[in-house]
């Protein structure tokens, strides 16, 4: 690719100049910003003068502490039961004021597990909320990822056939995607009501009345999952065109080549299609990726993260603390958090999908 | 190029004009109606009259959509740009005032003398803001559901107990005439909940923050009185009456459709409930043991303190408070005029008239929210605290929960200057 | 596609036309709602949203949504303004971006790669975690215009174009897609003497449809739907964009059949600006497929 032919210093920062120079100025530098607010106690409204307070606002976040506790035992050395499950002594005694136990001040319970015999460890974290938020994002990336982009070629290969009309179905595939995420949020609200939302209306119609309304956005259980679905809804048309813009550029003559050879179709797929889409799948993959991590509008609209957290997400999370709660600085350290964590996956689907090509 | 002479002609004569016809001074002004018609008319008649009025300001207004006002305030006065007049909600204004944004009134003391004390944004012993009216909430039902569940009907002097509040949802949940006993307005997200639901918990003797030395939500929120109300909330939904999570159309017309049998609804609803029913009651709020509490203090005027003008301001805001503006807005929409003079001047609020009882719930109960810069922040944990209790969150260490973010906040903001 | 026999081609059409629309169904019938509701009364709409009657033009149909959309909001200003700052942005940012894309993927020059690397991380950094800092920047920054040098972009076009301009994700799209043009042709182009500029605008360009529709479509969406960043930099009126305009319906009382025409509304444009592309894209893509 070197050649004297290509080596243009001048005419390469003409080109790439501008656009280069706008990015700096206008992501690169308030970024730089955001990295330092975080290291302060900057506040969005305050007489106060800013102070350097170190990694007090990642401590506060990600301090973490462990606390394994023996079930309450009564007079007779048994353990104490309540419901059927033993009785733990309450966190609170331990969480709140007790000066034998200052590491766990103010840390609340995350999650526990049983730790051999009757024991119990619980996970406690200085800010619960935060680490839902993570779990959460982790799950919708997990979830959307593959699902998105499989769906999406999925409906590619269906539109990319020779069928008359066919042009119109992927217009229409395609039509959610050039809607706001706004107003589709606001519309799936509807849909998903609790009371007389349309598609309980819908799924107790197809199952003549036996399946019962489900309160989508207003429960625990299924609320992730309402706005995982919508978010899909609403992507997947935009990532098929991609999908199908990839499959454009297979040429003709390698089907041809494999129908005269009598391949099967998973064959034709398996060794031609899918080698050819190699690119294609990095890109879906990291922009899904990217769209993903960011996850926010459909949360501001639809449930401001609850009910009882289970719909928090770190950009949610960023926002409510930057504005909502007028703290820059924890709203700037938890943006620092979601850059490394975004940074350490693409570094590693870097890494995976350079591998296979090594193969 | 002729074109550009002429553009530029045309706008050197309409300065000239201006120049010469109005002396009058420029005062930029910001409110929170946008979208409102109704509202917005009464503003704009009010700020035509008083620009007639004078001959040395003129209020110009800028209009933004209610959903989006604190933020875009709190933009501008970080990029420095805020106006001369700025309306502003009651609880905030401490926050502002804290931060340096607001300068103090200079108002004629006789306007204000015999005024509610919902709407005087007082800080640091200083009137930064002050409202045209102010809101009252209410329980309402009608008579003909308290004669048919058998419930005494309560009075200012002699509210609803705790226990009689309990037996009267209960009797309404019994009679199996109402998809819920109550609507609380859980469809209004936002500051509705600290409005609307932080009395209750003030009724029960706790409160957001512990308003001896502001400096703590120890005790108060999480304190025994605390974790009683959160258990009474919690128990609201638990025991089915009331519904955690609420459409919006619910909320508007569920009570006038006959779902519900007691609304926790505003002074600003109450028209509307006059006109479904010819038998509605408007009762104050229970006393969970230290008396009836309801919210006070609603949106106020308040001057900026880059404002280089901010006699005209004044001279604004001493014309806004007469009790001719005060009525206007009343009549207009339902608001309850800050002065018993102003109330007599309107229709619903004078005495014997159908709302008159909402000037009463305002003096008589009207307690205000903590008066404090980090009400703000605390009232967005608040918020997410009776949520997330509605949806069946432990009660102990949620509130716990709350309140260590609460003292985190004002520890950050070293002790927001109390 | 191979066809196996004649017997089941039919059905075989037939079943793949069943799968087509009830797909096509399924990416549908949120809009038919939106646009049926916004003809109906609030009442009809909310009784109306839990059944199929929810997609179905009965009841009393008529534009009074539409009239009092535009009594509460000055929707035509919105929506001109957003179309503006929209269109703007997109005609720079294919200009500025696809240049860029060109030079990081055909050309070698000093710093290319560090340029590349910073570009790719600003990918991850979500808009929404600087847009306090940048606020304080424009907030101060110089601007030349109609009344000469001025301080501070609050409340102008400007400031809800330029920042928008160039991003990490649409550069990225030209440089994906330039890596599969046959680099031997512009190497080609070079030896005998073509200026760079000639192969962007002759070369690689007139190759470019597909992702010039795809990088246009996706820096509308973004643009269009911008919010917070128009909410905290402008505050006059004349300036506001749709989604800032859609807070004027979101009152204490919602009326949901002006909020349905205010949504019908502001989604118009966009589906316009779509297809038109979309006709674009296919002709485009044909082209392209021509040439490989």
């Amino acid at each position: 690719m070197a050649s004297k032919f290509t080596v243009s210093h001048r005419s390469g920062w003409l080109m790439a100049g501008p656009a280069f120079g706008l990015m700096v100025a206008f992501v690169l530098l308030p970024f730089v910003f955001a990295v330092a607010f975080s290291f302060t106690n900057q506040r969005l409204i305050s007489p106060n003068p800013t102070e350097f307070v170190g990694l007090t606002n990642y401590e506060q976040l990600l301090g973490l502490g462990l606390l394994t506790l023996d079930p309450l035992k009564d007079a007779s050395g048994a353990v104490q039961m309540k419901d059927g499950e033993p009785e733990y002594p309450s966190l609170r005694s331990y969480t709140r004021n007790n000066p034998d136990y200052p590491q766990y001040d103010g840390k609340r319970e995350w999650f526990s597990f049983s730790s051999g015999g009757d024991a119990r460890t619980f996970v406690l974290a200085s800010d619960v909320v935060f680490m839902k938020a993570v779990v959460n994002t982790f799950l919708f990336v997990i979830i959307v990822a593959p699902l998105q982009g499989g769906l999406a070629l999925g409906l590619a290969l269906l539109i990319n056939q020779k069928l008359r009309g066919i042009n119109v179905f992927r217009t229409i595939y395609f039509m959610p995607v050039v809607v706001s995420i706004v107003v589709v949020s606001i519309l799936w609200k509807i849909i998903y009501d609790g009371n007389s939302g349309l598609l309980n209306n819908i799924l107790s119609g197809l199952t003549f009345g036996a399946f019962q309304p489900v309160d989508w956005l207003g429960n625990t259980n299924t609320a992730l999952g309402a706005i995982i679905g919508m978010s899909i809804w609403q992507a997947v048309g935009f990532h098929m065109v991609i999908w199908l813009s990839g499959l454009q550029t297979i040429s003709p003559t390698l089907y041809e080549a494999a129908a005269i050879e009598g391949a099967s179709k998973w064959q034709v797929f398996r060794y031609i299609t899918w080698p050819g889409l190699r690119n294609t799948a990095v890109l879906v993959l990291i922009v899904i990726t990217m769209q993903a991590f960011g996850l926010f509008a459909q949360i501001n609209v639809m449930t401001k993260g609850g009910p009882i957290d289970s719909t928090q997400t770190i950009v949610f999370q960023a926002i409510q603390r930057g504005y909502g709660k007028q703290d820059i600085s924890g709203g700037s350290a938890i943006s620092v958090i979601l850059f490394l964590i975004v940074l350490s996956v693409s570094l590693v689907q870097r890494y995976l999908t350079r591998d296979k090509e090594a193969k | 190029m002729t074109l550009h002479k002429t553009i530029a002609g045309a706008m050197l004569a309409s300065t000239l004009f201006a120049g010469a016809a109005l002396a009058q001074t420029e005062l930029t002004m910001w409110y929170h109606g946008a979208g409102n018609e109704t509202e917005m008319v009464l503003v704009n008649e009010m700020l035509a009259e008083f620009n007639a009025s004078q001959s040395d300001w003129k209020v110009v207004i800028t209009t933004f959509p209610q959903g989006a006002y604190n933020d875009s305030i709190v933009a501008g006065a970080l990029a420095g740009t805020l106006p001369d007049i700025i309306d502003i909600d009651g609880p905030i204004l401490p926050n502002w005032a804290w931060a340096g944004y607001l300068q103090p009134l200079a108002i004629d003391e006789s306007l204000i003398k015999d005024y509610l004390p919902g709407p005087k944004g007082v800080w640091d012993g200083k009137l930064y803001g002050i409202g045209m009216w102010d809101a009252a909430v209410s329980l309402v039902t009608r008579q003909a559901y308290l004669d048919e569940l058998k419930l005494r009907k309560p009075t200012l002097d002699e509210p609803w107990t705790g226990e009689e509040f309990q037996a009267a949802l209960d009797a309404a949940k019994n009679s199996g005439k109402f998809e819920y006993a109550l609507d609380l307005g859980m469809a209004w997200t936002g500051e509705w909940y600290p409005y609307a639901f932080s009395p209750f918990l003030q009724s029960f003797g706790g409160d957001m923050v512990d308003r001896t030395t502001y400096k703590t939500a120890e005790g108060a929120l999480n304190g025994e009185a605390g974790m009683a109300f959160g258990n009474w909330w919690q128990g609201l939904f638990k025991g089915g009456y009331a519904q955690a999570t609420q459409d919006g159309a619910d909320r508007d017309s569920g009570f006038a459709s006959g779902k519900y049998a007691f609304s926790w609804n505003g002074n600003w609803a109450a028209l509307g409930a006059l006109d479904a029913y010819d038998d509605v009651v408007f009762m104050p709020a229970p006393n969970f043991g230290t008396g009836s509490k309801i919210g006070a203090a609603s949106w106020q005027l308040s001057i900026s303190a880059t404002s280089k003008h901010a006699d005209g301001a004044n001279a604004f805001i001493n014309f806004a408070l007469q009790p001719s503006n005060l009525a206007r807005f009343s009549k207009g929409l339902g608001l309850i005029p800050a002065t018993a003079a102003a109330a007599e001047l309107t229709d619903n609020y004078k005495a014997g008239g159908p709302l008159a009882v909402f000037y009463d719930l305002s003096q008589r109960q009207g307690l205000l929210r903590p008066v404090t810069p980090g009400y703000p922040v605390a009232a967005k944990i608040f918020e997410k605290a009776l949520a997330d209790i509605a949806n069946g969150a432990d009660v102990e260490a949620t509130l716990d929960a709350a309140t260590d973010e609460i003292d985190a906040d004002i520890e950050k903001n070293g002790g927001y200057g109390h | 596609m191979a066809i196996t026999s004649a017997d089941n081609r039919g059905l075989r059409l037939t079943v793949r036309y069943i799968v087509l629309v009830l797909i096509a169904l399924i990416f549908c019938f949120p809009l038919v709602f939106m646009i049926v509701s916004s003809f109906k009364p609030d009442l009809q709409l909310l009784q109306d949203s839990g059944n199929l009657r929810a997609f179905l033009p009965v009841g009393d149909l008529s534009f009074d949504n539409y009239f009092a959309a535009f009594e509460r909001a000055p929707v035509g200003l919105f929506i001109f303004n957003s179309v503006m700052v929209t269109g703007v942005t997109v005609l720079l940012s294919l200009f500025l971006c696809s240049t860029a894309g060109f030079a990081f993927t055909f050309m070698e020059w000093r710093g290319r790669k560090l340029a590349f690397t910073i570009i790719l991380a600003t990918l991850i950094v979500p808009f929404e975690t600087i847009a306090i800092p940048l606020l304080l920047l424009a907030s101060k920054l110089p601007w030349i215009g109609l009344d000469g040098l001025t301080y501070g972009w609050l409340n102008s076009y400007q400031v809800q174009i330029v920042p928008f301009i160039a991003d990490g994700l649409t550069i990225y799209l030209f440089a994906q897609y330039f890596k599969d043009l046959p680099h031997e042709l512009i190497e080609a182009a070079r030896v005998e003497g073509a200026t760079w500029w000639q192969i962007y605008v002759k070369i690689v360009m007139p190759l470019s449809g597909p992702v010039l529709a795809t990088a246009a479509i996706l820096k509308f969406l973004a643009m269009y739907n911008q919010y917070l960043w128009p909410l905290m930099v402008v505050q006059e009126e004349g300036y506001r964009p749709v989604m800032v305009g859609l807070q004027y319906f979101f009152q204490l009382n919602i009326a949901w059949g002006e909020v349905m025409a205010y949504l019908s509304l502001i989604t118009i444009p966009v589906l316009a600006f779509y297809l038109y592309l979309q006709k674009a894209f296919i002709a485009s893509i044909a082209s392209t497929g021509v040439k490989g």
